[in-house]
């Protein structure tokens, strides 16, 4: 146990701070309120700016544009990004999920397809997992895949697909044999967004905004050559999708949460309650220390695991740990904010008396869906239950 | 940046778990429980030869000099086992606090003779405020005698003397000393006895200040919290077991959401825990600024999980976790003593306020 940085890592973290201090746009401040609609060319271009240091994809192969990073370069990658409040990448699933996922699986005609476009965010991809009856139990999902000659032809309907409506391409999941049983029958489809028969509609979350899109797909005619891995392979293909999922991207979590306790804690000084500052209060001061604790074992768990994970090669079904842990507390954190600030907490941005333009209102009703996207903190449980404790499979 | 063990470590870990298994069974704890002192001399000696007794001292004391992070394993395995006895109160507490305070001619005195086994030693700490904060210790020595009384003191019947800490320094006092009066306090852990012991006039020997005492109150509430973590993972290995076996609705009960997802919690508290301890070990071996609040944070949490583990535990049992032959409540009943030995979880978050919110905080070392 040595959780000083090596040398190695060391050298990473400064050729990175080194680059952001020149390369770091100044101006994101005046963007990152602003729609994502609006946004979303400059997000390209930061994208492509990284690429251009070879920072986009720091946990890829070195011969597909990455870097080879270990997961603590990569865990190291995203504290620095979150320390310097970088904007986001505008490919973020393609980089963090979808690309990797290629490299996996793909032919070597389909990464030199794809693999640059990804990479430079020319190609902006997204993700056809869940539908309306395949959420939770998604090796359930029902879109059908007929063959008809050297395509298929996809119909049915996905939902919670976020970047939908700006996606180029989609790794879609689909099922190419209704017979077997059902984990046996999907197959794992890349689809250009811009066939005929694709229509995308917004989905309109409780917070008001629309980060996820449904889509529909209408007699939708995809090549056989678009197949990614084997056919009637898909769900192994999806779960390492997963997996990536719940890899080095929550390193940067420490940060944000830190920063967003630190801030509670700054609020809790002039906030009042029983005539003097909440920070005095000792019901505050416990919920405030208890959420600092956890934000720190957040990070110890994650180390943990990045060791963990180091060691073993692959990642495991301990990842439903870190889900758990991060969601609920992202809701704690909330809480504890609603507590300090009383009916200040309720104010939307945009009203006048909003404390931190309503970033807290805002952050308490996100954070409901912490505990569902991504795998609901159910299926986390069961994951931990069956396949870390062996207990009998529940469902 | 490496948060595994290392080979040795591990091969620490793995050691200590198969002498206890094969040492300290559950019939041999069970045995001791229902002993006045839960002490055994023949364990003890085991124990000796093991290198346990010195694990942390300098080789020079005749000790092993290992790490902190050594010692959290350590303890990690005798939570685990329920090691009955003094061993906490000896080497842990009473040794680490010689090894911070003591002169060499004292370390000489009073830990070479821990480290080599041949005496037992206690701590005396807490008086009848119940407070683990150094603020509310009253007790004063004056011309070398000291007069009051000390309460939760662990083991007090089996050592050979008693260090306490008194407002005006740290002293030791032979357990047969004049005016020295020890009596059992009847508690719910059976496993590690204690005692209140009253004081009248009672000659003692200064061996240090209570300047020093802050780290070694650290590595002892670490340690208690990593003794916490090897009973939480007791208690879910026998709970999943449980589990899976016994049947209802002719179904092993495992299958059923509302118990595996009891059994996924005590999962993730006790990992979490584990995190926490580790790392708190790493940060005192290290001497790192946030060692302190490193400490608290694993306190706080093996404390809370520590009894929400047992909790849930309990209830994967059903019936037979109501039971006294079931030793799920020898576990519960230690993590009662331990959650509120060295502060509570809410003593621990008001000192993690104080260091956060107070004085702006140090955080964890961050990459």
């Amino acid at each position: 146990m040595d959780l000083n940085l090596t040398k190695e890592e060391l050298a990473f973290r400064d050729e990175l701070r080194a680059w952001l201090a020149n390369n770091l746009p100044k101006d994101w401040n005046e963007w990152r309120e602003k729609p994502i609609e609006e946004s979303f060319p400059y997000l390209r271009a930061w994208q492509r700016r990284l690429q251009d240091g070879r920072w986009a994809a720091v946990s890829w192969p070195k011969e597909y544009g990455g870097r080879g990073a270990t997961l603590m370069e990569q865990a190291i990658f995203w504290e620095e990004m979150a320390r310097v409040e970088a904007p986001p990448m505008a490919n973020s699933l393609g980089l963090g999920l979808i690309g990797p996922t290629i490299i996996a699986y793909g032919t070597e005609a389909q990464k030199k397809r794809y693999i640059p476009k990804i990479l430079s965010a020319e190609e902006i991809w997204c993700q056809g997992f869940s539908e309306p009856n395949a959420g939770s139990d998604l090796a359930g999902l029902q879109m059908e895949a007929r063959l008809d000659g050297d395509h298929y032809v996809v119909n049915g309907q996905k939902v919670w697909t976020s970047y939908g409506w700006i996606g180029d391409w989609c790794e879609l999941v689909v099922r190419t044999d209704a017979v077997v049983a059902k984990h046996k029958g999907l197959s794992v489809l890349l689809v250009d967004m811009k066939s005929p028969g694709v229509e995308v509609r917004p989905l309109r979350q409780m917070t008001g905004e629309s980060e996820f899109n449904e889509i529909f797909f209408r007699d939708v005619r995809v090549p056989t050559e678009n197949v990614l891995g084997k056919v009637n392979d898909g769900w192994n293909v999806a779960v390492s999708t997963l997996m990536y999922e719940r890899g080095s991207y929550g390193a940067r979590l420490h940060l944000i949460f830190k920063r967003a306790i630190t801030r509670l804690i700054e609020l809790s000084r002039s906030v009042q309650r029983n005539g003097r500052p909440a920070a005095q209060d000792p019901l505050i001061r416990q919920k405030l220390a208890q959420c600092s604790a956890e934000i720190e074992i957040m990070r110890f768990n994650q180390m943990r695991a990045f060791s963990r994970i180091t060691a073993t090669g692959v990642p495991g079904p301990e990842g439903s740990i870190q889900k758990i842990f991060w969601s609920e507390l992202n809701q704690r954190l909330q809480q504890i904010a609603q507590e300090l600030l009383g009916p200040y907490g309720q104010l939307l941005g945009g009203d006048p008396r909003a404390v931190d333009k309503g970033i807290w209102s805002y952050g308490y009703l996100r954070t409901r869906g912490n505990t569902i996207e991504a795998g609901t903190s159910e299926v986390q449980r069961n994951i931990i239950g069956h396949f870390v404790l062996g207990l009998p499979r529940s469902y | 940046m490496e948060f595994g063990l290392t080979e040795s470590q591990e091969f620490l870990k793995d050691s200590a778990r198969k002498f206890f298994a094969g040492e300290c069974p559950s019939a041999e704890m069970r045995r001791l429980m229902e002993t006045d002192t839960a002490y055994d001399p023949t364990l003890w000696s085991k124990l000796t030869d093991q290198g346990y007794t010195g694990i942390i001292f300098p080789e020079t004391l005749g000790g092993v000099g290992l790490g902190k992070v050594e010692l959290m394993l350590l303890m990690e395995e005798a939570g685990r086992a329920l090691l009955p006895g003094p061993f906490f109160s000896t080497v842990v507490l009473a040794g680490t606090i010689l090894d911070a305070v003591a002169s060499l001619a004292h370390k000489n005195k009073y830990l070479a003779p821990i480290c080599r086994g041949e005496v037992r030693a206690t701590v005396a700490i807490v008086e009848s405020n119940a407070s683990w904060n150094p603020r509310d210790i009253h007790l004063s020595v004056a011309n070398g005698k000291l007069t009051g009384e000390k309460l939760f003191v662990s083991d007090a019947a089996v050592a050979d003397f008693i260090i306490v800490i008194a407002r005006n320094g740290v002293f030791v006092a032979d357990s047969k000393a004049r005016g020295l009066k020890i009596s059992p306090m009847r508690a719910m852990d059976l496993t590690r006895k204690l005692y209140a012991i009253e004081f009248n006039e009672t000659p003692t020997e200064e061996i240090g200040s209570t300047a020093n005492l802050a780290r070694a109150f650290d590595i002892a509430t670490a340690a208690l919290a990593a003794e916490l973590v090897g009973g939480m993972q007791r208690t879910l290995d026998i709970s999943v077991e449980y589990a899976k076996t016994r049947k209802q609705f002719g179904k092993p009960i495992g299958m059923f959401q509302a118990v595996q997802h009891q059994c996924a919690d005590m999962y993730l508290e006790t990992e979490s825990a584990r995190s926490a301890v580790y790392y708190a070990g790493w940060a005192l071996e290290e001497n790192s600024p946030d060692a302190a609040t490193a400490v608290s944070i694993a306190k706080m949490y093996a404390s809370d999980a520590g009894r929400t583990v047992g909790n849930r535990g309990i209830q994967i049992h059903g019936g037979m976790g109501f039971t006294w032959e079931n030793d799920i409540h020898l576990y519960y009943r230690r993590a009662k003593g331990s959650e509120t030995a060295f502060g509570d979880a809410t003593f621990h978050r008001e000192r993690i306020a104080s260091l956060v919110i107070d004085s702006g905080g140090v955080s964890a070392k961050s990459a």
